[in-house]
């Protein structure tokens, strides 16, 4: 008991408290890949070696429309390492409440070789540049206990599903819980029992195995409900996709509020997530 | 043939015994031994491989060559540990009648297995105690998804949910307790049926797949360099393992070998995956047995080598760092001396939280006795790993099959024969304290040089063994690679696989309550059963 107390007074607070501490994402992660759009010249080079089609590339008379979807990009940076007009960040908080504004979509016209000669026009979320946020884990923290407390009174409710996941993304979510990250201050509890939560967060690609189990869950909450879209694959089905075994993005069986990026997105990638959504509220 | 000697000797005693219906294929390597063979002598090649040689069952599965060879083959894999070898006997299903003799009577290893075989590809089981599905639920269309005329977008009706028909336990008092698959916590998602009698449970069903999301259907769809991105989602925890036992493959298929810094280098990441996870695990275990603090101190520990895999590979599960032929980034000075910290920090650390967890009497209490898993029943599901360790079973591929740089350090394997909970807690502990010398040696002697040797296209039809001593346990990947830098076949092992049963066994008797610090103890890979 005594030894308990003693080694937990010796190791102090360790609960990462931005600004006091810096930001511990350290500067080798990899996040948002950036794409120099207007220097384009061959969109082909990134979308053949991307996994998961997160660069893809279409020719239709003399004009190519040439993408960067977010919500499958599983940031491998295998696309910066083969194209230097692409560079990968360490832009982590890509959440979004659309899953158009993940796609960045731009128009080329082509040159007679097949490279892109000049940037027609541009949209999705480079329009709308998704900035790399500058705020820490305890700001936005703050923020969303805020935010909780105008909208639910209290304390956010979380009911998590696995619906087709590597557990992958189950690690980091169960991250949030741990002393370091701490999100419970918030006043955020993760629940058993969906009757009990206001905020579903779903991981995987769902699978028909799942389907149900997931319909389910989201029935049995009560009005009004949120939910969120973890990970690659609950964006967008990710390296799975849609084959006969797994049904690919979380939205294809249920309204989705906010998609969270990565693979899998990191504790602040998913406070970041959580806080949108209850901007929707 | 550049087989090893005692493979070879092996060799010469079977052909003397089965004569001209068993044939030496290939050796693709010299410690593995490709046996094509009758299908109506794999009941007794088993028999004599398990009897005379020591030898263990390690994966069973099937492929669909009716293009080519107008039949299926079923594969064999044994693993001859004290030989330091592989035997693989292939045997061929004709098309036509499509019917595979179960072994499971006899060797109960291959339960899964077997049933997997008959789900994915319609070879129709003879003999197996319980021939029901297991990969695909119950109310999937008759569809056999690994057969090559089946093709992987199929979209099929929706899921109606038709409940499984488990077993009925009956008796007097007797009442069943169903559990998932969504559970209670942040974990991935399975079904368990208790049938108890007031608080002892008298049989546990697992029923699984439920994340089944057509992996090794996809690995037969895509390039072999994005295989690789797809392998490290096999099961997130375990991101590193799969994609390196991948890259062995492919490597062997194509006949390259990474470059001794990358072998060093796969052994820190390797090492590292372990550390996380093990601190995790032994965190976890205290949590369910109401030992909080120490789990905090663990989530804590692991964290931060979370943030170090982070500035290390640029991941915090160590994505990305793969690469066919080697690792895709090095480590510079600063980064090494991190890692050097690291070790010294979490050594120091744990320690102490070592000390803390002894000190209370009541974690060891409640954990020892709770679960046992018995070394002749963890013997006869072919347990593997971890749990296999706390059951007597005294094998670890680093030190029987040396991968990467392994053959360069020196560890102990810990191996008890209590096999409860308390023991595969102790597994891990031990084993982290081994990770640390193994880190600090190969930091010793970090070899110099490149990171990479350069894979073109692999060859068509080579086939390969790749394997890995995960966290968790073996993990096998086996490919046959098809024109085009394809695979034909990519046959993924995850020890999960193989150790699920052991559940129902180690639960039998516990009361309900004990449950989680039991699956806890074991903390199987849904994800990489299922795939
Ligand atoms: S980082 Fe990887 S997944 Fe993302 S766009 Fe680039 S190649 Fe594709």
């Amino acid at each position: 008991m005594f030894e308990t107390l003693r080694q937990s007074l010796k190791t102090g607070i360790v609960t990462s408290s931005y600004p006091k501490t810096p930001v511990e994402i350290s500067s080798h992660a990899r996040g948002k890949p950036e794409i120099d759009w207007a220097n384009w010249k061959d969109a082909r080079i990134g979308a053949s070696v991307c996994p998961t089609a997160a660069i893809a590339c279409e020719d239709r008379d003399g004009k190519r429309t040439a993408t960067l979807d977010l919500g499958k990009c599983i940031f491998c940076g295998l696309c910066a390492e083969a194209d230097a007009t692409i560079r990968m960040t360490s832009a982590c908080e890509l959440s979004s409440c659309s899953r158009d504004e993940l796609k960045n979509v731009a128009r080329y016209k082509l040159a007679s070789d097949g490279t892109q000669q000049s940037l027609i026009e541009m949209s999705g979320a480079v329009a709308m540049p998704i900035e790399p946020s500058s705020d820490s884990f305890e700001t936005t923290g703050r923020e969303l206990k805020r935010r909780v407390a105008h909208v639910f009174g209290r304390s956010l409710h979380i009911r998590e599903v696995d619906a087709g996941s590597c557990n992958g993304c189950e690690m980091e979510i169960q991250g949030l819980n741990n002393p370091i990250y701490d999100i419970e201050r918030f006043g955020i509890h993760f629940v058993a029992s969906p009757r009990h939560a206001d905020m579903l967060l779903v991981t995987g690609p769902v699978t028909r195995n799942m389907e149900l189990a997931l319909r389910k869950t989201y029935d049995a909450m009560p009005a009004p409900r949120l939910v969120v879209a973890v990970g690659a694959c609950g964006c967008s089905g990710g390296i799975f996709g849609v084959n006969y075994a797994s049904l690919g993005s979380v939205d294809r069986i249920l309204p989705v509020d906010v998609y969270i990026p990565g693979c899998p997105p990191n504790p602040y990638a998913l406070l970041h997530g959580i806080l949108m959504a209850i901007g929707r509220m | 043939m550049n087989l090893l000697p005692s493979l070879v000797s092996i060799f010469d005693e079977l052909t003397q015994r089965f004569g001209a219906q068993i044939e030496h294929a290939h050796a693709p390597q010299p410690n593995e031994l490709y046996l094509h063979a009758k299908r109506e002598l794999a009941g007794a090649l088993c028999s004599t491989f398990y009897k005379k040689y020591d030898g263990r069952l390690a994966g069973v599965f099937a492929e669909d060559a009716r293009a080519e060879h107008d039949v299926f083959f079923v594969y064999y894999l044994y693993a001859l540990d004290s030989k330091h070898a592989f035997v693989l006997v292939r045997v061929p299903i004709p098309a036509e009648q499509p019917e595979l003799l179960s072994l499971t009577n006899a060797v109960h290893a291959a339960n899964w297995q077997e049933r997997e075989i008959q789900d994915l590809f319609g070879i129709k089981l003879v003999g197996h105690p319980n021939p029901r599905r297991v990969v695909l639920h119950d109310d999937w269309p008759e569809i056999y998804p690994l057969r090559k005329d089946f093709d992987l977008r199929t979209e099929l009706p929706p899921f109606t949910g038709v409940r499984h028909k488990f077993r009925e336990v009956e008796g007097e008092g007797v009442f069943q307790v169903p559990v998932g698959p969504v559970h209670a916590g942040i974990i991935e998602p399975g079904h368990f049926l208790f049938s108890v009698a007031g608080e002892p449970v008298l049989y546990l069903q697992l029923r699984l797949f439920y994340v089944h999301k057509g992996t090794e259907k996809l690995f037969e769809s895509l390039p072999i360099p994005h295989c690789l991105r797809l392998a490290e989602s096999i099961s997130g925890d375990s991101s590193f393992a799969h994609a390196t036992a991948f890259c062995h493959a492919v490597e062997r298929a194509a006949s390259v070998e990474a470059p001794p810094r990358a072998r060093a280098l796969r052994t820190l990441c390797l090492e590292l995956e372990r550390l996380y996870n093990h601190v995790a695990d032994i965190g976890a275990i205290c949590t369910d047995v109401a030992f909080v603090t120490a789990n905090m101190h663990a989530m804590r520990l692991k964290e931060r080598v979370l943030r170090v895999n982070e500035q290390l590979t640029g991941n915090r599960l160590l994505r990305g760092m793969a690469c066919l032929g080697g690792v895709r980034f090095d480590f510079d000075a600063d980064q090494l001396r991190v890692l050097a910290q690291l070790v010294n920090e979490f050594e120091k650390e744990f320690t102490e939280l070592v000390e803390l967890i002894r000190s209370n009497s009541g974690t060891r209490d409640r954990l020892e006795t709770t679960g046992v898993l018995k070394p002749e029943v963890a013997r006869n599901l072919g347990i593997v790993g971890i749990a296999g360790r706390a059951s007597g079973f005294d094998h670890d591929l680093r030190r029987d099959f040396p991968h990467d740089f392994y053959n360069e350090v020196q560890f102990t394997v810990p191996v008890f024969t209590e096999g409860d909970v308390q023991r595969r807690m102790v597994v891990r502990r031990e084993e982290l304290f081994q990770s640390f010398a193994i880190i600090r040696q190969v930091l010793g002697k970090l070899p110099s040089g490149s990171i990479r040797t350069a894979v073109d296209e692999v060859p068509p039809d080579r086939v390969a063994l790749g394997y890995v001593e995960g966290w968790r346990g073996e993990i096998f990947h086996w490919i046959h690679t098809a024109p085009g830098n394809r695979l034909a076949r990519c046959k993924i092992k995850d020890p999960s696989l193989q150790n699920w049963p052991a559940l129902s066994e180690a639960i039998l008797g516990n009361i309900i309550p004990d449950f989680p610090v039991v699956n806890k103890s074991f903390n199987f890979s849904y994800s990489g059963t299922d795939r």
